[in-house]
């Protein structure tokens, strides 16, 4: 018997010959190493008011200290363990609660569907940055209340596009077919129609994780997440407004979320060319935020 | 079973029938609302291939999909060995409802792209088994429809358009179906793989014992492997019977027409003439003697 080489349908990955998207990847994946790193590489304690306030970038500390004397490069890439994870942890909670209503609206149609649609409506009325501010205020400041009051708000765009996938499928010959061999609704959605819509999702959800970064920092800024003594970029930005003529206290840490949002965009860019090269914007990089 | 309905159409043979169809209606909402499916009844034997012929929008996909029960009928029974065929909702299809089973048109969309052919395979043996059926293996069902037995490991896309029906078949008829409802299976083949494929499915259901409604609009395949043939127009069948009978000596002026359009390949170059609006009118008369045509002596 010939040992042939059976080839998966692969999402086919021919666009990540974009640099965009391979530059994209390699900063995040380093933003990455860098969050889970950080308490081994950070040269000082980040939270530690040891040092000399409001010194200059150089010398001892790379990137200076801030005005309650704690190193901010070593805060940088705390920051970091901190940002990141919560912007995945929320990334994820959106697409599970997202793909799962979206799957069952989609699937069972009628009344169901109508409920959760207008559902998603009511919510995606709402500006996403003030309702996530009001939840936010009303269950306290604290980086995980910012995570569930940025979850109320971006699960929806999740659950609509699941929703208009799994309609497209649902009448698709190979599902009725399983359907009249007696599958149950589950195992349709799990066997036939998730592993057909599961590309685009993925799409989004790269797309998705800087846009999240975007909204935690935020969150952090108007002091709605990381409570004072925590390194987080947003909250950083925010200490900075006080002291304007020491340019070291916001540039950097605005630095780093825009890196890491940029990165995180690419990569989903990328992603979303290679599965799909007619929406392919110019140069593989896009306008997402 | 007393419950089957005696009212069904007749049929050749004496033997129970494992479908019965009574004046099934299909109709389709809109401005103006669309009977597809006009009051067609056919009772099908074990064993027994049906085939269901007309042109493009006579109703008879429609016909197909209602019996299955993924079309909803607005009127008329389907019985499946004497029990209801239900329409294929949202809940999960009963065990005997799983007698009757389907192969569509498009051998594109009929199977899963990102699922293993052996494991779309398997699940019909596995619907066989919840129905207390004997268990097989997909490599001998891709053998039976001709494929190689290590075929299973493959994806659908790396199969050509006939590999991929030919799966198709494999997969419904692994399910032990007591009848298999193809929707134009063919149409979408080339003509040599047509008749193939055609041939195969005829086998295959005798084999297993099965009915078959075949709907084509392919008349000389018809020929060569129905038992009976049913012409529809709008909706209604216009003449039904043996196919030899039908063929040879077609009552209903549809039929005639139907028949007459059909290329003779000798050479000459003749292309059969289109037919006329006038002709259309006599074509929805009824003939009550076009109806359950015996076989000639």
């Amino acid at each position: 018997m010939m040992n042939t080489r059976i080839k998966r349908p692969r999402i086919h990955l021919g666009a990540w010959g974009a640099p965009l998207g391979i530059i994209g990847a390699v900063i995040a994946l380093a933003w990455i190493v860098v969050a889970f790193l950080a308490p081994v590489i950070a040269p000082h304690d980040p939270l530690a008011q040891d040092l000399p306030r409001l010194q200059a970038p150089g010398g001892d500390t790379i990137l200076g200290t801030d005005s309650l004397g704690r190193d901010v490069f070593s805060r940088l890439i705390s920051g970091a363990g901190v940002t990141i994870p919560l912007a995945l942890l929320l990334v994820v909670l959106s697409v599970l609660i997202g793909t799962i209503l979206g799957s069952i609206a989609g699937f069972f149609g009628r009344w169901v569907d109508e409920t959760i649609m207008r559902i998603t409506d009511l919510v995606m009325a709402f500006p996403t940055v003030i309702l996530a501010m009001v939840i936010a205020a009303a269950l306290g400041a604290s980086l995980l209340n910012a995570v569930y009051a940025a979850l109320i708000v971006s699960w929806p765009s999740y659950a609509r596009l699941t929703r208009g996938l799994v309609l497209g499928l649902r009448s698709s010959n190979y599902v009725v077919s399983g359907r009249l061999l007696g599958f149950s609704p589950w195992r349709s959605l799990w066997r036939d129609i998730a592993p057909n819509i599961i590309g685009p999702i993925l799409v989004l959800a790269s797309l998705d994780i800087g846009t999240a970064i975007l909204l935690l920092s935020g969150l952090s800024f108007l002091g709605l997440g990381a409570k004072p003594p925590t390194a987080e970029w947003g909250s950083m930005v925010s200490d900075a407004i006080g002291n304007f003529d020491q340019w070291w206290l916001g540039v950097f840490p605005g630095l780093a979320i825009l890196t890491v949002v940029v990165a995180f965009n690419f990569v989903g860019d990328a992603l979303r060319d290679a599965l799909d090269p007619k929406s392919a914007t110019l140069r593989g990089g896009g306008p997402t935020l | 079973m007393s419950d089957v309905t005696p009212a069904a159409a007749g049929t050749l043979s004496g033997v129970r029938d494992v479908l019965t169809a009574v004046d099934v209606t299909v109709d389709y909402r809109g401005h103006p609302p669309v009977r597809a499916v006009d009051g067609v009844s056919v009772s099908i034997a074990p064993g027994e291939v049906v085939a269901l012929v007309g042109e493009s929008g006579c109703g008879k996909s429609s016909f197909a999909r209602a019996v299955v029960g993924i079309e909803k009928r607005s009127g008329g029974t389907v019985h499946l060995d004497g029990a209801d065929v239900p329409f294929l909702g949202l809940r999960r299809r009963g065990v005997q409802s799983t007698g009757i089973q389907m192969v569509f048109q498009d051998p594109n969309s009929s199977l899963n792209p990102r699922r293993r052919v052996a494991d779309q395979i398997n699940d019909g043996i596995r619907t066989a088994v919840a129905r207390g059926d004997a268990s097989s293996s997909a490599a001998d069902w891709l053998e039976r429809v001709g494929l190689a037995a290590d075929a299973g490991r493959r994806y659908p896309h790396e199969f050509s358009g006939g590999q991929k029906q030919r799966i198709a078949i494999a997969r419904a008829l692994a399910a032990r179906p007591h009848m298999l409802v193809a929707d134009e299976p063919i149409s979408a083949l080339d003509a040599s793989t047509q008749t193939a494929v055609a041939a195969l499915m005829r086998s295959l259901s005798l084999e297993a014992g099965a009915g078959m409604l075949f709907i084509s609009h392919d008349l000389s395949v018809v020929r060569r492997i129905a038992d009976r043939t049913l012409v529809m127009y709008q909706g209604r069948i216009v003449e039904s019977g043996h196919t030899e009978t039908v063929w040879q000596n077609p009552i209903h002026p549809y039929t005639q027409a139907l028949l007459a359009a059909i290329p003779i390949p000798d050479g000459a170059g003749r292309l059969p003439l289109a037919p006329l609006e006038e002709h259309r009118a006599a074509w929805t008369q009824v003939i009550p003697e076009a109806i359950d045509r015996e076989l000639a002596a």
